[in-house]
């Protein structure tokens, strides 16, 4: 009997919770505020699905109700994407050791 | 680019982002992980582009669409200020929710894209999946946009409680497993609908009865939520990377929810049924009995401090409601320059989310390195000659150690009233969030400085 793919993503699921288990409990409690930007931007590769629907179709210039929620969804994730690095970004700039000279 | 071809880079995109989070597991390495990160965003946006065989015209619309998403996200992350940055996470994982919605909807509309089957006889394991997705992305949607007006002030941070609203709440969730059963047997795109609608409903009646502190549980557990809706989109797709980030940024939420909790010494369900202190602040304020304060001004706090050895900060919400943080920064400086001895001290629940005081420090320039965690410092209270509380209130009530009565009694409290002395920067003798009086105004060795945080940390600035 063949294994069904789903119970193949529902394992990469299940294990994928596991690692960010741990992985989450290593991440420095005055990290906090960056990881959770930085989740924010990464839950945004949803933008692959938005792209999938935007583009779906046939190639004549009339685009469907799912073409438009599509491009909404895409500048809505990209909005995030952008904004959740560059946020991450800024945010563990600021994070500096001790200077010697004080 | 082939389908396995694809599913691989979707996995390298995976893989990266769990490096994203490993990074963060100190300041150091956290700035790589970042780079792991947006080099996973960008393999993961680049795969789906090339694996589309037949680009139609609206291409060109994908990328304006892009573009203009990308420009509006980078230039709120630069003019963002870091006092606000709850705000702007809440606001963010509302935009992680609808487009949940908006790509499942699309998905339902026209399923052949996505190779789930025709509109009318979806595949029935991907309609569950679309189902999931749809409704925890439409909570995540309308939960965040309250969790944003609330933080925001725009809508009163007090929690805002009716006569069976539990009773309702579960019976909305109930009604969530019936449409999607009606759903999945009747393939109606009515059920659908009504099952979004729900959905966004629920979302906003599970915020409104939680209190403004409260936040920083609501937040995490957003963040938490916006994670399940892209696994349950990412499984509608069939895509891993959507998968694996998914469950990532899942469970990240859950342990945050999970710190933030301990850290108040309340249970999930606890936070989440709301009204928390409703009851018990009428009747703690009505008996209040008139005790005498010993109040000073910037001066007297200079002299204390010029005189300490060692002082330990503790600032709360308070400061980054007056935006005292560098005005802190150049009183320790100072304090510095007289060869005392200065540190930090975080409750995990201080701000209005996980890690808020630590990003305004940095902000302000202070190094990581003198910032300690609760656990980290609150034997060295004993030890100090002041403790300078800023903005703080019920993170330091001694009650939470003492009185059994206290509706915060068994929260890890920080020891502030083992300094030698304490100087509580605050406006007013008011309580705090949880509507009891704080016992250390009325001790002995504590100095209330009555000011706003910031004037009076740059006038003892000025005094020493």
């Amino acid at each position: 009997m063949e294994i069904d793919p789903f119970i193949f993503r529902l394992s990469i699921f299940i294990l994928s919770i596991f690692i960010g288990y741990y992985v989450v409990w290593s991440v420095t409690p005055s990290l906090h505020t960056p990881l959770m930007s930085v989740t924010n931007a990464i839950s945004s590769v949803i933008i692959v699905g938005a792209i999938i629907a935007g583009l779906a179709g046939n190639s004549d210039n009339e685009f469907t109700i799912s073409n438009i929620l599509g491009f909404v969804a895409i500048s809505l994730a990209a909005v995030n994407i952008f904004g959740g690095f560059l946020v991450t970004q800024r945010m563990l700039q600021m994070y500096k050791k001790k200077k010697k000279d004080k | 680019m082939s389908a396995n071809l694809s599913a691989v880079f979707y996995l390298i995109s995976g893989v990266l982002f769990i490096l994203a989070l490993r990074g963060l597991s100190s300041p150091e390495t956290s700035r790589l992980g970042n780079f792991f990160g947006i080099l996973g965003m960008t393999i993961a946006i680049t795969v789906t582009f090339l694996s589309i065989v037949s680009f139609s015209s609206g291409l060109i619309y994908v990328l304006i669409f892009l573009l203009i998403g990308g420009l509006v996200g980078a230039f709120i992350a630069y003019k963002i200020p870091m006092t606000a940055m709850p705000e702007l996470v809440a606001g963010f994982h509302s935009l992680v929710g609808l487009s949940a919605v908006l790509v499942a909807v699309s998905a339902f509309l026209n399923p052949e894209a996505f190779n789930l089957g025709s509109l009318g006889s979806i595949k029935l394991a991907s309609l569950i999946e679309m189902s999931i997705g749809a409704a925890v992305g439409a909570i995540t949607f309308s939960g965040s946009i309250i969790a944003f007006l609330k933080l925001q002030g725009i809508m009163s941070g007090s929690p805002i409680t009716f006569k069976g609203q539990h009773l309702f709440n579960a019976l909305l969730l109930v009604s969530i497993i019936v449409l999607t059963y009606l759903l999945c047997s009747t393939q109606s795109s009515n059920f659908f609908w009504i099952l979004l609608a729900v959905s966004f409903l629920i979302g906003f009646l599970l915020i409104i009865p939680i209190g403004g502190a409260d936040m920083p549980v609501v937040i995490s557990m957003l963040n938490s939520y916006s994670g399940w809706a892209a696994a349950g989109i990412g499984f509608t797709l069939e895509n891993s990377a959507l998968i694996i980030t998914g469950a990532l940024v899942g469970s990240s939420g859950a342990i945050l929810s999970y710190i933030m909790c301990k850290g108040m010494n309340r249970s999930f369900f606890n936070v989440i049924l709301g009204g928390f202190g409703a009851a018990e602040q009428s009747a703690s304020s009505s008996n209040k009995e008139y005790r005498p304060v010993k109040s000073g001004n910037a001066e007297d706090a200079a002299f204390l401090m010029k005189n300490a050895s060692s002082v330990i900060i503790v600032p709360g919400y308070g400061m980054a409601v007056a935006q005292a943080q560098h005005a802190l920064r150049e009183m320790v400086d100072t304090l510095k320059k007289n060869d005392i001895k200065v540190t930090y001290a975080i409750h995990p629940v201080a701000g209005r989310m996980p890690g808020h005081m630590n990003v305004l420090l940095a902000e302000a320039n202070v190094p990581y390195d003198e910032v300690f965690e609760l656990e980290e410092i609150n034997n060295d209270f004993a030890n100090a000659d002041v403790a300078f509380v800023i903005g703080a209130n019920d993170v330091t009530n001694p009650a939470a150690k003492s009185d059994p009565q206290s509706p915060i009694y068994g929260m890890p409290v920080l020891d502030v009233e083992k300094c030698k002395s304490v100087l509580f920067v605050k406006r007013s003798l008011s309580s705090g969030y949880a509507g009891i009086d704080n016992d250390l105004f009325y001790k002995e060795n504590t100095l209330m400085l009555f000011a706003d945080a910031k004037k009076m940390t740059e006038e003892i600035t000025k005094n020493l």
